[in-house]
């Protein structure tokens, strides 16, 4: 048998070894048996010495194309052995990827914070600084400085709860803007404060009373602030909170401190307008009060209502998020049910 | 205040159905409360003639009665009411009827006698029983003999009324009357208002001086006018039907003719006028004065007040015979044998009348008009008006003259305003004839030099004095809606938080990323559970006149209000409870009622935080978790100071071997820990572990300079030590000494591993630490880290007895 005939049956011969290698171990033992130091091929090569010089050339390509074949074949042979243990592991390991997930304990913000923070920011983006009054105000500021006399009948609208004659438990957070208004140094440019906070009242805690609540409210004052400033401001914050479909109507209302006072209406969220029972048939939902600043609440603070003048509004996010999420009671918002305060995980 | 828009009718030409008249007096005037119609829901029930009325034959108290309803046939109706008599005009509410309070009436038969409907009284019509005339409350209502048999009888009581619900606010006092409400609706439909006319005629013959005198013994301010008519001869009856019905649809009970008078003078002008029995004054004398402290009145709903000093009295002889602008005496009533009425019209001061009716809990319809202000340009006309009223109906002269205790010039009063301040106020363009053209509407008389307008504001105004308040008339009557909506232009600002709020809201999400939820509890709370957990002793702040006895002191910490909500949980099966709180506490001061509001924040975890699921068992809290959570919130403040626990059992509520302190070097601001079981039984709560930070505290600590350090080129080197030491030697004493003795290298002590199990003496544990050693300059040698770690070795043996292993 001439050398390329056996390289030939070689070839084929471990073709068929490699093909019938059905693990890899077996995979690299046809490669030690075939190609390795002592194997035929290299006996073959080893054989040439006998052959006539002419005839070494082609019968060396040929083994080196028998060699580079076997190669070719036992990698391929590898690859495939190789994909298909990984196919088999794969399968091995398919999951049921519908099962839940470990869970990484989460809290969230309670849903008053949640209303709060989303006006904080919708106000602060509009250059208003945010302030924090005490909760324990002087009787002075609270009512007095806003233009609420003592015996003035509008502080019935606001039981209130004394700790002496003159200090008690801030009944609105406006208590805070009479400070605001006499620190402020207007060289500097408008006041644009928004005073979000507790608030207290001498109510018996019921479905709709409740003797701690939250309230916010705005203030402006510049050479310049007009009452449509106020009705395009109170529209914006409307449409932030519940959507760009709610209207804001004014109504003439009265606060001691504003003048003129109104009481602004948005758009039933829950008929959007038709008429409902949360509505009482009218359309309309009142969610805040606003008006433009008494003259006499800047003079108190030293500032001349001739040059200066400005809007002021409060609402309170209780209500809100009453509204806004139909809650039917306002006790949830401070009894800290688990079950209630998991139900809201929006924003922070 | 309720108005009647059949009674509108007389003032003014309004073609215009009451819901939307009610919808315009809400977009500009004063709240509206709703539309009453008394029929609402109401049919068949009509007028009917009684023909008949034979006692029951198995009854006895029934009556058999044939009533004419207008048909051919009298229907057939047994009735029980006292009253039913043949010859009368009734109510009848004919079969299938719908009748007040959603009843529907039916044939039946009464003790086997048919009856073909129902006789009614008014409050089966659906009558408030406060508003039903009491000589009617006992039985069937009759209606006048003009009555026409088978009418619809709405007609007949006012019933077909639609009544207008009024919430006026305090500034609006001026619509607490048809004439003020007339006023407003005229500006809004741009008419002019009929008002009423008085039509007196005095007794020329019969002066009322010397038969009536009147001193006033309160100053100016407390009584500014003070009048008083006679009127003689009056018959004390009940009213006609149609005052009755003016009456009851404002709300009120009709009494008799001369109450009534008063009442509907009171509407329609807004003036409270008090009717005193003349004959029981004394030598027809009154005199008004301050009440003495200690002084008591016998009203007319049978209450014996004690009087209060600052109280307006009426009094005859100097004896009180009626509280000021409240309520009158019992002893001055008018009652059905009373023929000489004294007539009161006077003005009394808003802030006295205010306390006299919040003091003795009498909010009355005068006293209610009196806080919020009335016209002092209409006392006289209002007496005139209701001393004509009384005199024609009760038959009776009014005698010729005003007693006067005092008297006052009512001047209307000028406000001036420029066109350029409107406009530059409501941010809009309005033209001078626009605003002129509301000022007329108001029938207020205007000057207009150049763009000022001089504006007199009439005395049934008052609450008009500024131009601020022109400007809200304006406003008002050119409507809301149409003002533009802008932003406020001017020089920009930057709104942002400043260093404290963005703390504060860092450290709400930091305490939400680590699993706990945000709560907010109350701040008043009960004065033990107020003192419970306060990081340092402190007086209380307590409120003067509390609502209840749960809420009557402001908390020293929030760890009291989170076991409040942990209970409230535990009490609804929720077990697993993961809460926090940031708010505010209150630390008392000296020589300040004001406490120092600081804020904390504090947390509570009871149960597990991690969800029981398939493949993860639940994890009970403990100790180390919680501190866990306060160690990486710590942490994240980036203080410049070093964090220490320090173990204490100095606080009563924690558990004492079970919680530490928190340092801040030197500085304590909280501690953590589980709560003590004694307290937590006292709280209704599981094993709970809770941490409280003084958070201002935190936020006024200086914070570490945030500066890059490169990252070592070059390799670590650990060593491990485990030992045993005895159970009083805490981790902290451990890691001090590693540090301490450690060398320049030593980066960084971890504990790896606590064990006091098997293998581990009694009175000894385990601990075993890695220490890790970097230069940051050089590769270290291992012989240096080496030598280094032996000399700690020799320092834990020597300092804390500790034995290698």
């Amino acid at each position: 048998m001439s050398l390329q005939d056996r390289l030939t049956e070689l070839r084929d011969q471990g073709l068929a070894d490699i093909q019938a290698a059905d693990v890899l171990k077996k995979v690299n033992q046809v490669k030690v048996d075939l190609l390795g130091k002592k194997g035929p091929i290299t006996e073959v090569l080893r054989g040439m010495r006998d052959l006539a010089p002419e005839e070494r050339p082609k019968v060396g390509a040929y083994a080196n194309e028998v060699r580079d074949r076997l190669q070719q074949a036992i990698d391929n042979r590898r690859a495939e052995l190789e994909q298909a243990a990984v196919n088999k592991q794969l399968v091995v390991e398919k999951l049921d990827v519908t099962l839940p997930g470990r869970e990484v304990p989460q809290g969230q913000p309670h849903v008053i914070t949640q209303i709060i923070t989303e006006l904080e920011d919708l106000f602060m983006g509009m250059g208003y600084q945010i302030v924090d009054g005490d909760e324990v105000e002087e009787d002075y500021y609270n009512f007095e400085r806003l233009n609420l006399p003592k015996d003035h009948p509008a502080r019935d609208m606001q039981d209130t709860f004394y700790i002496t004659k003159d200090v008690l438990l801030r009944t609105q957070t406006s208590a805070d803007q009479p400070r605001s208004l006499e620190n402020h140094d207007f060289s500097k440019g408008p006041l644009k404060v928004l005073s979000p906070g507790r608030v207290y009242r001498r109510d018996t805690d019921d479905a709709t009373h409740s003797h701690q609540f939250h309230q916010i409210e705005g203030l402006v004052v510049d050479k310049h602030v007009t009452m449509a400033d106020l009705k395009g401001t109170l529209t914006l914050v409307s449409k932030t909170l519940f959507g760009d479909q709610f209207d804001v109507r004014l109504r003439p209302s009265y606060f001691p401190f504003t003048e003129p006072s109104v009481e602004a209406d948005v758009t039933c969220f829950n008929c959007g307008g038709k008429g409902c029972g949360i509505c009482k048939q009218t359309g309309w939902i009142e969610v805040l009060g606003a008006g433009m600043v008494h003259p006499h609440v800047l003079e108190m603070s030293g500032i001349d209502p001739e040059v200066y003048g400005g809007f002021a509004f409060g609402l309170g996010p209780d209500r809100f998020a009453m509204l806004k999420y139909g809650v039917d009671d306002i006790r949830n918002f401070y009894l800290n049910d688990v079950r209630f305060l998991s139900q809201f995980y929006k924003k922070g | 205040m309720r108005i009647s828009t059949q009674w509108l009718q007389d003032y003014l030409k309004l073609d215009i159905p009451a819901d939307e008249l009610a919808e315009k007096i809400e977009r500009t005037a004063v709240e509206v409360d709703g539309v009453i119609r008394p029929n609402e829901g109401q049919k068949k029930v009509v007028v009917g003639h009684v023909e008949t009325c034979e006692p029951h034959p198995d009854s006895d108290h029934l009556h058999v009665c044939q009533v004419d309803v207008g048909e051919d046939e009298p229907l057939q109706i047994v009735c029980g009411a006292p009253n039913v008599a043949a010859g009368e005009n009734v109510i009848v509410a004919l079969p299938n009827s719908w009748i007040g309070n959603h009843t529907k009436i039916k044939k039946s038969k009464m003790r086997g006698v048919k009856s073909n409907g129902m006789l009614c009284a008014l409050d089966e019509l659906g009558f408030d029983e406060k508003l039903v005339p009491k000589e009617v409350a006992d039985g069937i209502f009759i209606l006048p003999a003009d009555a026409t048999p088978g009418e619809p009888v709405f007609g007949y009581l006012g019933m077909d009324d639609e009544i207008i619900d009024m919430s006026v606010t305090p500034n609006r006092g001026d619509m607490l009357s048809m004439n003020g409400t007339a006023h407003e609706l005229a500006a809004i439909y741009n008419q002019t208002p009929t008002m009423p006319t008085v039509d007196l005629h005095e007794d020329a013959a019969d002066d009322v001086n010397g038969q009536l005198t009147v001193r006033v013994d309160a100053d100016k301010h407390d009584v500014p006018q003070y009048k008083m008519r006679l009127i003689k001869n009056v018959h004390v009856q009940p009213s006609p039907l149609w005052l009755q019905i003016r009456i009851w649809n404002a709300g009120m009970r009709p009494i008799n003719n001369v109450v009534d008078a008063t009442n509907y003078v009171l509407m329609q002008y807004g003036q409270p006028l008090h009717a005193f029995d003349y004959d029981q004054l004394t030598d027809g004398q009154v005199n008004v004065r301050l009440a003495k402290a200690g002084e008591h009145l016998t009203t007319l709903d049978g209450e014996d007040r004690e009087l209060l000093a600052t109280d307006l009295l009426i009094c005859s002889d100097d004896q009180p015979i009626c509280l000021a602008g409240t309520m009158g005496g019992l002893d001055t009533e008018v009652t059905a044998k009373t023929t000489t009425i004294a007539l009161e019209g006077a003005v009394f001061d808003a802030v006295k009348i205010r306390k006299a009716a919040h003091n003795h809990d009498l909010h009355s319809e005068a006293s209610m008009r009196y806080e919020r202000g009335i016209d002092h340009g209409m006392t006289v006309t209002a007496l005139d008006a209701a001393a004509a009223m009384i005199a024609e109906l009760g038959q009776g002269t009014v005698a010729k003259g005003v007693a006067v205790g005092r008297d006052e010039d009512v001047q209307p009063f000028e406000v001036t305003i420029t066109l350029s301040k409107i406009n530059h106020v409501l941010g809009t363009t309005l033209t001078s004839d626009t605003v002129l053209d509301i000022f007329k509407r108001l029938d207020f008389p205007t000057k207009l030099d150049g763009e000022t307008y001089t504006v007199t504001v009439p005395s049934r105004r008052w609450d008009i004095h500024l131009p601020a308040d022109l400007i809200e008339e304006v406003a008002r009557l050119y409507g809301y809606d149409n003002l533009p909506a802008t932003l406020p232009a001017g020089q920009p600002t930057i709104g942002k938080l400043n260093e404290t709020q963005r703390v504060i809201r860092d450290s709400r999400k930091m305490m939400e990323s680590a699993g706990l939820t945000q709560a907010i509890s109350y701040s008043l709370t009960t004065e033990e559970k107020a003192k419970a957990f306060a990081l340092s002793a402190s007086d209380v702040t307590k409120l003067d006149f509390p609502m209840s006895s749960e809420r009557t002191t402001l908390r020293l910490s929030l760890v009291s209000g989170l076991l409040d909500d942990l209970a409230y949980n535990n009490a609804r099966k929720e077990h697993n409870v993961a809460l926090y709180e940031q708010g505010r506490v209150f630390y008392s001061q000296p020589d300040q009622v004001r406490p120092k509001e600081i804020e904390h924040i504090a947390g509570a975890i009871t149960g597990s935080m991690v969800k029981k699921s398939w493949g993860v068992a639940e994890q009970p809290v403990d100790f180390y978790q919680i501190k866990g959570i306060v160690a990486g919130y710590l942490k994240r403040l980036a203080l410049a100071g070093t964090v220490s626990y320090v173990a204490t059992s100095d606080m009563p509520e924690m558990h004492p071997g079970r919680t530490a302190n928190i340092f801040v070097d030197e500085t304590l601001v909280g501690f953590v820990g589980e709560v003590h079981p004694t307290t937590a039984k006292a709280y209704k709560i599981r094993e709970t572990y809770v941490f409280e930070l003084d958070l201002s505290a935190l936020i006024a600590l200086p914070k570490a300079q945030q500066q890059y350090q490169p990252i070592s080129k070059f390799p670590s080197i650990t060593r491990d030590v485990a030992m045993l030491v005895d159970d009083t030697v805490t981790n902290a004493d451990v890691v001090a000494l590693i540090t301490d003795k450690g060398g320049a290298h030593l980066q960084n002590v971890t504990l790896f591993d606590v064990y006091n199990g098997k293998h581990v003496p009694a009175g000894k544990k385990s601990l075993a630490y890695t220490l890790t050693y970097r230069d940051q300059n050089a590769t270290l040698i291992d012989d240096d880290v080496t030598a280094a770690f032996n000399k700690v070795l020799e320092a834990l043996t020597e300092k804390l007895g500790a034995e290698i292993r």
